[in-house]
């Protein structure tokens, strides 16, 4: 409180009279933790691989990690929106089937622009019903969007006369190269998380995404446009999820209708192991890479040491990692509160 | 009774005239007319639930009224959302401090305009300029910091900064000083005294008379949703003032005092309805005695920090404890957990009704008849006759105001909730009842009548412990009081010394330490691992325990922003121990 002159932002904690230093201290550090935690395992993760694996660090392994996976985590992407305003979408995985589907229709019967445009369009309807639903009629995410699931998975089945039809990308056209090879793919995902994250931290919209999942009834007297936003972020996953899906479809060469069962699972899982709080508020869409890409890392892993004891052990491990990380956040965030 | 204001027309930058609103067909407002001047503070004040939020609520595009018109700065205005008035020029601090804890402080600042470059938000000069806006207001601290790390008092500020920033012409506040120290209330009357300056027009909400009086010009008195009086404040008695806003007359108020409470009761001897001998909760009580009559109003007295709390949160054993021992008409309990002390007939009214009390979704029944249930129930079923028999006597006799037992418990009053607790308590018959801060963020008048209750029970028969840190209360309430100084029972008050000079004088000069240092206190390692979590932060210096917010020892109260509204009497709490 001393009447010290100008000094350009941001002080040191300062003189601060209302925290004890150690306590803050304490608190950012966990608060570090959490947001970077992820990272950090990664980090060691791809260490303790490369240093024990001949197979982990060679370029076909990396490249097919990346390459594979790299579409399904845009799902991750637009769910790290929604779950900061404090909602969920569980529409994703649906969508993301949805999508290779539309995707692989418009290229079979329209070419490249609609193979691109057609996923879109129907992504951003869906998640504009979804908003509006959840932010108007004020019905719960969870259940709006587990009609999503169940609607967007009917809606495709009846498209591909229950399965029967499989619509293929011709093999000459453009649409192709955009999910072909590893680069294409990682580069196109690289470029939207870096969009997001500067949408997410740059923008109003941003500020408004995460001051709604902090307090939405503060966002709302503050006079923030809570409803339009609740609106916008559904869209963006939706939308995202759809585009995921053609650029799948893209790479596979058709439209495989039996995908996306449960992804919205595991890019929920991402983006919880990421540092994004469940209840909102609080996340960044670098913790959400860093979460991704650890589960990706130990699906390879996973798949590499253990592929013995079948995909269902898979499966266990992820989830009682996914426990694990939860519980650390839990105690860290505990340890915010106390201290 | 409404002064004739020479002031012409135009000269009003906010004209309510007959507004009403009304909810569920209860009348909020009634033909409300309210006036507002540039560069005037205006104190709007009155019970709770007598229409000064609504108010608030409709000038600021909250709520719609049902009738009547809201002229701003002399044209008809209407607006739809808070984002309209404030574009228009009106904002708004609310009184539960209404920011995104989670945020950074700067972010919170300049949510919904932050300076942009190129369209993107430019960070940089968002901080710099939070900063600089925020040291105006005597707030030096890293803004970028989550605004929930801050304590309360300087997270008011920063919904203060951010009222004022917008370039505002009428500031609402509501309530203000709930949560600020009293340093931080010098900052604010320097803040609303720049604002006049500047002819900003400030709506001044608050229980706290001597504020009122110490920055307002003119007074607006609302009761049942009507306004009773509008004038000058200065010159305006203050007992008027009280007996405007009660509806009772000026004489009453004379006779009977500030509080409801009677006189002294008659003490019964012979065993104590509750002893406790030696509590010792590491770090935060050592070594406390108490002993409850029937029929006594036993007062814990002391300041923030010093143990009461703690005190009476180890006796039902909600609190662990490292030490002591607790008998219940002179039969020692053997297990030590709320559930055994309710068994035995000592129920606790918690401090915070809102996090440990109230379960805002259920009705009135339901929060009543909760902790009766085991007893109502044959074969683990509740007979619904019984229960509503108990029910009803209980909110006829604590005169409970709701429309019925089936109301939600979270559309009553704050008055009538804790009227509603305490009818959880009373049916299960105790023996013992310790009160937290029982009239602590009710009205005037329902806080007479809880303090009148609280008088009948002991009357007939209850031993009471009474915490309060409005001092007035706890001198007119209690027989006798315990003077608790950072956790050590410093004195005894009986008889005529019960007096606010007695406590004060007991405060001033006792020191703690030269008591008998309690065996083992510290060396005892608490099983509990929260408090073992506690017991490290707390380091048990006078100075963190008055300035540190996030101090677990009885600040706990002010992490919850909604029971930040302290006693409207004396501010006891806030000085700092010496």
């Amino acid at each position: 409180m001393s009447p010290s002159a100008l000094r350009p932002a941001p002080l040191p904690a300062g003189p601060a009279p209302d925290a004890a230093q150690p306590a803050a201290l304490r608190a950012r550090l966990a608060s570090h933790i959490q947001r970077r935690g992820a990272l950090a395992v990664l980090v060691l993760m791809v260490a303790i691989a490369s240093a024990t694996s001949d197979t982990f660090p060679t370029w076909s392994n990396i490249s097919s990690i990346l390459g594979n996976n790299a579409f399904v985590w845009l799902l991750a992407l637009g769910m790290t929106f929604v779950i900061l305003t404090g909602g969920i979408d569980l529409s994703v995985g649906s969508l993301y089937a949805l999508g290779g589907v539309l995707g692989a229709y418009g290229a079979h019967t329209g070419g490249t622009w609609l193979a691109i445009v057609l996923p879109l369009a129907v992504g951003a309807v869906w998640g504009s019903v979804q908003g509006l639903l959840v932010s108007r009629a004020g019905m719960a995410p969870f259940i709006v969007t587990l009609a999503g699931l169940l609607g967007a998975r009917g809606l495709l089945q009846a498209l591909t006369d229950e399965g029967a039809t499989t619509y293929l990308v011709p093999p000459g056209s453009a649409f192709r190269h955009l999910g072909a090879g590893t680069w294409t793919p990682v580069l196109i995902v690289v470029a939207l998380f870096a969009l997001g994250a500067l949408l997410l931290t740059r923008t109003r919209f941003g500020a408004t995404v995460t001051a709604l999942g902090g307090n939405e009834n503060a966002a709302t007297l503050m006079g923030l446009p809570v409803a339009r936003t609740k609106v916008l972020v559904y869209v963006l996953s939706a939308t995202l999820a759809a585009t995921a899906g053609a650029l799948g479809s893209a790479r596979l060469g058709s439209g495989v209708t039996t995908i996306g069962v449960g992804y919205e699972l595991t890019a929920i899982a991402s983006v919880v192991i990421g540092g994004t709080l469940l209840t909102g508020g609080s996340g960044s869409i670098g913790g959400t890479a860093s979460g991704v890409l650890v589960l990706a890392v130990i699906h390879n892993l996973i798949d590499h040491y253990f592929s013995q004891y079948g995909s269902a052990f898979t499966d266990t491990v992820n989830g009682a990692f996914l426990a694990v990380v939860v519980l650390a956040q839990t105690l860290l965030s505990r340890t915010r509160q106390t201290d | 009774m409404v002064q004739q204001d020479p002031a012409p027309r135009s000269d009003w930058i906010v004209e309510v005239a007959g507004v009403d609103k009304s909810f569920a067909g209860v009348h909020a407002l009634r033909g409300v007319d309210f006036r507002l001047r540039p560069g005037e503070v205006h104190a709007l004040i009155g019970e709770n639930g007598a229409g000064k939020s609504t108010l608030i609520k409709v000038m600021t595009g909250v709520y719609r009224p049902d009738a009547g018109r809201i002229r701003f700065a002399g044209e008809d205005r209407a607006f739809r959302n808070p984002l309209e008035a404030q574009a228009a020029g009106i904002s708004t601090i609310y009184q539960e401090v209404n920011l995104v804890p989670l945020m950074s402080v700067a972010r919170n600042l300049c949510l919904g305009r932050e300076p942009r470059r190129f369209g993107l938000v430019d960070v940089r000069a968002m901080n710099r300029l939070a900063a600089e806006a925020l040291k105006r207001y005597g707030v030096d601290v890293d803004v970028t910091r989550p605004l929930g790390s801050l304590g309360l008092g300087a997270q008011q500020m920063v919904a203060l900064a951010r009222a004022v920033q917008i370039d505002a012409r009428v500031v609402v506040m509501d309530e203000p000083t709930s949560s600020l120290e009293p340093r931080e209330v010098e900052t604010l009357f320097s803040v609303i005294r720049d604002l006049k300056r500047q002819g900003i027009a400030v709506v001044y909400v608050s229980h706290r008379l001597d504020e009122l009086y110490a920055i307002c010009d003119r007074v607006t008195v609302m009761r049942d949703g009507a306004v009773v009086h509008t004038g000058e404040m200065a010159g305006l008695e203050r007992l008027r003032l009280i007996s405007l806003m009660l509806g009772r007359e000026m004489s009453t108020v004379r006779a009977k005092g500030a509080t409801a409470f009677g006189g002294e009761h008659e003490r019964r001897e012979g065993v104590p309805a509750l002893r406790a001998t030696g509590l010792t909760v590491r770090h935060r009580v050592h070594g406390v005695d108490v002993d409850i009559h029937r029929g006594e109003v036993v007062g814990l007295g002391g300041l923030l920090g010093a143990g009461r709390s703690e005190t009476a949160k180890a006796i039902t054993g909600a609190l662990a404890t490292d030490g002591g021992a607790v008998e219940v008409e002179g039969t020692e309990l053997a297990r030590r957990s709320p559930a055994a002390a309710i068994k035995a007939g000592v129920v606790m009214l918690a401090e915070d009704r809102k996090t440990e009390g109230i379960l805002p979704n259920l009705s009135v029944r339901e929060n009543i008849s909760l902790a009766l249930l085991p007893r109502l129930a044959r074969a683990g079923v509740v007979s619904q006759a019984k229960q509503d028999e108990v029910v009803r006597f209980f909110m006829e006799r604590l005169r409970i105001k709701a429309s019925g037992p089936d109301q939600k418990v979270s559309d009553l009053s704050g008055g009538n909730q804790q009227k509603v607790l305490l009818a959880r308590w009373l049916c299960l018959d105790p023996k013992v009842l310790l009160l937290d801060e029982p009239t602590r963020g009710i009205d005037v008048g329902a806080k007479a009548e809880v303090q009148a209750l609280i008088d009948e029970l002991a009357e007939q028969g209850l031993g009471v412990l009474l915490i309060s840190s409005d001092l007035e209360e706890l001198i007119e309430g209690s027989d006798r009081i315990v003077v608790l100084k950072d956790g050590r029972a410093v004195g005894h008050l009986e008889g005529d010394d019960v007096s606010e000079q007695a406590v004060l004088d007991t405060l001033a000069t006792a020191d703690p330490a030269d008591g008998a240092e309690p065996t083992g206190d510290d060396a005892q390692a608490s099983e509990d691992a929260g408090s073992a979590v506690r017991a490290e932060a707390a380091v048990p210096t006078e100075a963190t325990e008055a300035t540190e917010p996030t101090e677990p020892t009885e600040a706990v109260g002010d992490e919850h922003p909604q029971d930040r509204s302290r006693s409207a009497g004396h501010a006891v709490t806030k000085e700092e121990p010496r």
